[in-house]
């Protein structure tokens, strides 16, 4: 199974709507949604069965058992991460707590304990083909470690025939992109023609550079700003990216969202367009 | 009360928390604008910011002298993030390290100090009268959080009004912005993805007891399920921004509407005095 991410840096260039596409494009047999702190995927993947839900837990948190505090406070003292309170008695701000277990360890009474703590769910739908999803709750840190299990599941639920899964991936840099970019194929980068756009996608390159993965540029909302689609176009010449082709705005695909709709279900510019963008894309894929 | 935060925040990417958070601080004039959106910051692309001061942000990571390593490992057990690993002497992956400093702690040897790394950079300037504060983290790096606790800590004793520009989401990152804010706005776009976002990221302001309210943005004619979503919660919306070409244009320039010809920014000034009120 070769495995194509979809990212962007920024948010709302449109990386979902070009997922959601692709994804009917390849009638794919896997694909994920790894944007586990505000998912959408899965509202325009029009699934008919039940998903399968489980719970995932990130790592455990420290828990003050106060009949064994002493107050002595040094667990709040080596906390890093401003964890520990005194408000009556000591207690952890679980929001806080990374669960690193240093309190536990300095503790002198043994009050403290790592607790099991839920910090979201995993959601795997499975037909013809498989979707692995999930949603972080609110607050949470450990939104690297849930993208991994999200891509875990979607591995291991997988056909052997699957060909090329589609990965959703998460805004940003950090650490949730990171673990999406993580053992993918190829990364289609979606920027957006404006000069937040220019500056999130160079930063969305230099981090997956770091990474060794290999990238692809589209443009989406081209016609919004033809200069800086044509700067993008330059910079991806230069930067020996590989340039897929450009989407034009259009407001059919706002309806076609609103409905539940991919915007190649529809007859729409936008769509016409995804589709240049997904054949070249393939096509680089499949010489991999 | 020294000053008042306003949070500009949005659950989904790309809805405009940038151009609504720009805009009131020009609007404002003598106003801070915050950028806690360490990882893809924005705002200085609109204020081309005269920059006066710049801070490295460091962390701690682990440092180890392999002179005094007995090659006990405890520090590897200990660690819940996997940074550290055993070859034939200790290795340290420093991009997972959490910087909670219990290996050094652990080690029965003192084998292990700590040492700086610069994960990013605070900028401080000034565009107009506006003051900008800026948190850029460095690529490659997996959290930001140090950087956003730095700028809250900047803007904790400042005078006047104070404008935060949040990360998307509803992570951790977003909670530290939100934390001390007096008033949040939520910017949400006219689809089924942005009023599924703005539900969460409501349900994360409400957790905090904030008060807050909505700006709409690229409005159209149509079924706006953003909208909806306000009207059924009862939850007030603060502005109707249309969508408009001539906006997205000079937002796409990087330029600052109500500091340009811009028809429609009496919008912004009337947003203004709407979020003022609420936080008097």
């Amino acid at each position: 199974m070769k495995q194509l991410l979809i990212i962007s840096g920024k948010g709302g260039t449109g990386k979902t709507t070009i997922a959601g596409a692709f994804i009917k494009l390849l009638q794919a047999k896997a694909y994920a949604d790894c944007d586990v702190d505000a998912p959408n995927l899965h509202l325009i993947s029009n699934h008919t069965v039940t998903e399968e839900r489980k719970d995932y837990f990130g790592l455990p948190k420290a828990h003050i058992d106060i009949n064994l505090c002493i107050e002595c406070g040094l667990c709040e003292e080596s906390c890093r991460f401003d964890a520990i309170h005194h408000g009556q008695r000591y207690y952890i701000d679980s929001y806080a707590c990374e669960g690193c277990g240093v309190c536990k360890y300095v503790c002198p009474t043994g009050a403290i304990s790592l607790r099991e703590q839920r910090a979201g769910e995993l959601m795997l739908y499975r037909n013809n083909a498989v979707f692995s999803t999930a949603q972080l709750e609110m607050g949470n840190g450990t939104s690297g470690m849930l993208v991994s299990e999200v891509k875990k599941q979607m591995k291991e639920s997988a056909a052997d025939d699957v060909g090329v899964a589609i990965i959703d991936g998460s805004p940003g840099i950090g650490c949730p992109v990171i673990a999406s970019l993580s053992g993918v194929d190829l990364a289609l980068i979606v920027a957006e023609p404006s000069i937040s756009g220019i500056n999130d996608m160079q930063r969305i390159i230099e981090t997956a550079r770091q990474f060794g993965t290999k990238l692809a540029v589209c443009v989406n909302k081209y016609d919004t700003n033809l200069k800086n689609t044509q700067t993008i176009e330059e910079f991806c010449k230069d930067s020996e990216i590989i340039f897929v082709g450009k989407i034009p705005y259009d407001k059919k695909a706002v309806t076609a969202i609103n409905d539940g709709k991919s915007i190649v279900d529809i007859d729409c510019p936008a769509g016409i367009a995804v589709k240049k963008v997904f054949d070249n894309t393939i096509k680089i894929i499949g010489k991999l | 009360m020294a000053n008042k935060k306003i949070a500009i925040l949005s659950g989904k990417g790309g809805t405009g928390k940038t151009l609504v958070s720009v805009n009131l601080a020009a609007a404002e004039g003598n106003s801070y604008y915050v950028d806690c959106d360490v990882e893809e910051p924005n705002g200085h692309l609109f204020f081309k910011p005269k920059i006066i001061k710049k801070k490295d942000i460091f962390v701690k990571i682990p440092n180890i002298d392999n002179s005094l390593c007995s090659g006990c490992r405890e520090c590897v057990e200990f660690c819940k993030f996997n940074a550290l690993a055993y070859g034939r002497q200790v290795i340290v992956f420093e991009e997972v390290c959490h910087s909670c400093g219990g290996c050094m702690l652990v080690c029965p040897t003192k084998a292990i100090s700590e040492k700086d790394k610069k994960i990013g950079v605070i900028e401080e300037g000034v565009s107009d009268e506006v003051k900008t504060i800026s948190g850029i983290m460095n690529t490659g790096e997996v959290s930001g959080v140090p950087i956003i606790k730095e700028l809250l800590n900047i803007i904790k004793d400042v005078e006047g009004l104070v404008f935060i520009d949040c990360p998307p989401g509803s992570a951790c990152v977003v909670m530290e912005s939100v934390k001390d804010a007096d008033y949040c706005i939520l910017v949400a776009e006219p689809t089924v993805f942005g009023a599924h976002n703005l539900a969460m990221v409501h349900r994360l302001v409400s957790l905090f007891g904030k008060k807050c309210g909505v700006v709409l943005n690229k409005c159209e004619t149509g079924f706006n399920p953003s909208e909806d979503f306000c009207i059924k919660n009862n939850i007030e919306i603060l502005a109707r921004v249309p969508f408009d070409n001539d906006l997205g244009s000079l937002n796409s320039e990087g330029k600052i509407a109500v500091r340009e010809n811009y028809k429609n920014k009496d919008l912004f000034y009337s947003l203004l005095s709407t979020v003022k009120e609420a936080v008097k």
